[in-house]
């Protein structure tokens, strides 16, 4: 969402990836040579014995948006993340942060960036456990050289933010797996990198563990909007944390998109078999459903009750919408609020509008998932209008149209 | 029956005549240890003046230790490291070495078996950490170390002898050579099994190559460097018993004795004191492989009386 509503400032590119590729073998350059004539990644393992990890990837990641990488177990997803920190070394391609290349960095530029820019979050926390809470998560600073008092004054900071301050100088074995993760959490954000890379983060823990630990990524997310590069092969996850996701396929990155793109729009078959149960009320929010035609729309501005009236009866419709000059949405007026307005009024009195509104039709906001729709539509005599953050009018939605959304989301689960 | 012994008798004959060179082996080796000894003259001394300046003095030392001394060190060592039971076991078990009238004898292996150690961990640490960060090195030490655990203890005797004569030095020479190999194998071991995660980890946070084997592979490892440091310390006890055949001294002159003038009890008594010291040194070396945590006693406490979120040095 944030993505979308940022529009219409220029987005700064964080992170590219360009035309990446991994081999895993003994002659990586002659497994090269086979993905240049189009071989798959199975035949070259067939008759080479070498793994394509990624093949020809490239993307761009913007600052601040949480940037998911999705696909199956062995479609490179861990592979593409460990390139971004140079954890692997790609056999060909570039990666850039901020516009430097690291894979053309010496070692010890290298190790600046991995101090200062960037962190990781592993899948199975890969916490020290001989070090106490605290201790781990300065594990950064102390590699950094920064001074006992000043990392754990910083460490504990961290911890606070992710709600384990108490547990300081516990160590890992004492603490349950979420905990774990949040002490995994704590040490990448102590040293306030600008890129935070998470492979498979929550994978490992319980779903109600893992919905907890997504709402506390986006939590930290509002706070502060970090880059954030999240891989996951659970499909719910992608759609709940990720403002962008790009889907993986044996080693090549076959989509990238916002989750609303690419449910709508899949690229192939193996990433619409992803949606296949996915249930649609979760992807399209209030925006995606709001329809332009619902209802007719009057500018305030110079439009009398009575001329409101006969727009409405010339156009055979019930209800209109009225906003102002720049599109922000005021009130709903109907033919019979109108009506009662217009009986109360002088013959030659041009009326204010704004004593027709229907004072029960509420408003709702873009970005409301279809699940918070059902109660305002179904409660709303007429149409319920869709604001952006702005206020400006989107559309509306009919009970009619709400219906019709969720009758093929579930036919499209069946 | 009798043709196929026939046919078989004159295959093997021919083969033989043909096949087979006279391999002079044993002369091959003699020129070797001639040669090494005509031209690394200067660094055998060298070698033998530092391993006969160590042990030395530790056995002087640990001879020089009143007996109450070593008994309240053991003593309070095993209260700590392991429990009461042990502790009690280690008095009394040092009360009969007294009583055997072994005592200056088991000073002189302790001082033997430690001075062996300190060598062969100064030399196997670091190459076990060589073994483990490059996969040459490993390929190169590992038949090595095969070779050397497979042959028999005693056969480290000759070598010795040749080189530095009889008495304390090759003794302990012997012994280093003899007892190195688990400690590298396990240092090799521990660092390879470290989890790749954690070492991904640390590189993630820009560890440096040092850092990272002092913060993430070392402690990691841990356990197992503490069971390969654990075994060498065996290892070079037996070994070192083994050594008083070319006069090193220490507890294995009373076994000596027994098995060569058959003097079964004095045998006997020499046996049951190298096996005291097993004991002793086995346990303690035992319990500094399991992990021991700084914090914890501290922040059960903490926990127990609810404060743990306030530390000092968080402020
Ligand atoms: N170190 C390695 N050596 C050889 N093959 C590897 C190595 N690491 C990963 N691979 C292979 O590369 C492919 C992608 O693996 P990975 O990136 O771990 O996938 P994912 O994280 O999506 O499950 C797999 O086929 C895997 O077997
Ligand atoms: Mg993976």
């Amino acid at each position: 969402m944030r993505f979308e509503s940022a529009q219409g400032e220029r987005l700064k590119t964080k992170l590219s990836v360009e035309n990446v590729y991994k081999i895993f073998g003994s002659h990586p350059k002659r497994a090269m040579a086979r993905v240049a004539k189009g071989e798959d990644k199975d035949r070259i393992f067939a008759e080479t014995g070498m793994t394509v990890g990624v093949s020809d990837a490239s993307f761009d990641i913007q600052e601040g948006e949480i940037f998911v990488i999705m696909g199956l177990s062995g479609s490179g997803k861990s592979t593409m993340v460990r390139m971004l920190n140079r954890l692997i070394e790609p056999t060909s391609g570039a990666v850039k942060i901020d516009g430097r290349d690291i894979i053309r960095m010496s070692r010890k530029e290298l190790i600046k960036i991995r101090r200062r820019d960037i962190s990781m979050v592993f899948q199975s926390f890969a916490l020290m456990p001989h070090q106490t809470v605290l201790e781990n998560t300065a594990f950064g600073l102390a590699t950094a050289g920064v001074g006992k008092a000043e990392r754990e004054k910083r460490a504990m900071q961290a911890l606070d933010a992710v709600g384990l301050k108490a547990n300081a100088q516990s160590f890992p074995d004492e603490l349950s797996g979420g905990m774990k993760q949040r002490v995994g959490l704590a040490r990448a954000l102590a040293v306030n990198p600008s890129i935070l890379l998470m492979d498979e983060a929550f994978s490992a823990l319980d779903p109600l563990i893992r919905t907890e630990m997504q709402d506390e990524l986006l939590r930290l997310q509002s706070e502060q909007a970090r880059t954030v590069v999240f891989i996951t092969h659970d499909l719910d996850e992608a759609m709940r944390v990720g403002d962008r996701i790009a889907i993986m396929q044996s080693g090549r990155v076959v989509q990238v998109g916002t989750p609303e793109d690419i449910v709508r729009k899949p690229a192939n078959d193996y990433v619409r078999s992803f949606f296949r149960d996915v249930n649609v009320s979760h992807v399209f929010s209030a925006r995606d459903v709001a329809k332009r035609n619902q209802l007719t729309v009057i500018e305030r501005a110079g439009m009398s009750v009575r001329a409101a009236l006969s727009r409405l009866d010339d156009h055979g419709r019930d209800a209109a919408i009225v906003h102002d000059r720049h599109r922000c949405y005021l009130g709903t007026v109907s033919v019979e609020s109108l009506r009662i307005c217009l009986e109360g009024l002088a013959a030659d009195d041009e009326g204010d509008l704004e004593a027709a509104f229907v004072d029960d039709v509420p408003q709702v906001s873009a970005d409301t998932s279809i699940n918070e729709l059902l109660e305002p539509v179904a409660s709303s005599p007429y149409p319920v209008p869709v604001v952006d953050a702005d206020g400006r009018y989107l559309g509306a939605i009919s009970r009619a149209v709400l219906l019709r959304t969720l009758s093929r989301s579930e036919e499209e689960a069946a | 029956m009798s043709l196929f012994q026939v046919a078989n008798d004159g295959l093997w004959q021919r083969l033989s005549d043909h096949l087979i060179v006279d391999l002079p082996i044993g002369d091959w080796f003699t020129l070797v240890v001639n040669f090494m000894q005509a031209h690394f003259d200067l660094f055998f001394s060298v070698v033998s003046s530092v391993i006969s300046f160590v042990a030395d003095n530790l056995t002087t030392f640990f001879n020089w230790l009143p007996a109450p001394v070593v008994f309240i060190a053991l003593a309070a060592l095993a209260l700590w490291r392991v429990g009461w039971q042990f502790t009690l076991f280690v008095l009394i078990a040092l009360y009969v070495v007294l009583g055997m009238d072994l005592w200056p004898a088991t000073m002189d292996t302790l001082g033997l078996v430690l001075a062996a150690t300190i060598a062969a961990l100064g030399i196997g640490l670091p190459l076990g950490v060589l073994m483990a960060k490059s996969d040459v090195v490993q390929a190169i030490v590992r038949p090595v170390l095969d070779f050397m655990q497979t042959l028999p203890a005693f056969v480290y005797l000759i070598p010795a002898v040749i080189f530095f004569g009889t008495g304390r030095v090759p003794g302990v020479i012997a012994t280093v050579i003899f007892s190195m190999p688990p400690v590298v194998r396990l240092m090799n071991v521990g660092i390879r099994y470290v989890p790749s995660e954690n070492v991904e980890a640390g590189k993630a946070f820009g560890c440096n190559g040092l850092q990272l084997l002092w913060k993430v592979e070392l402690p990691l490892a841990l356990p197992s460097i503490m069971a390969g440091i654990n075994q060498t310390i065996m290892l070079a006890l037996s070994m070192v018993v083994i050594a008083s055949m070319i006069g090193a001294g220490g507890l294995g002159d009373p076994v000596l004795a027994g098995i060569q003038q058959l003097r079964l009890g004095t045998g006997f008594q020499g046996g049951l004191g190298v096996v005291i010291l097993a004991i002793i040194l086995d346990r303690l070396t035992q319990s500094f492989g399991q992990r021991r945590r700084r914090a914890s006693v501290f922040s059960r406490l903490a926990k127990m009386f609810g404060s743990n979120s306030e530390r000092p040095s968080a402020g």
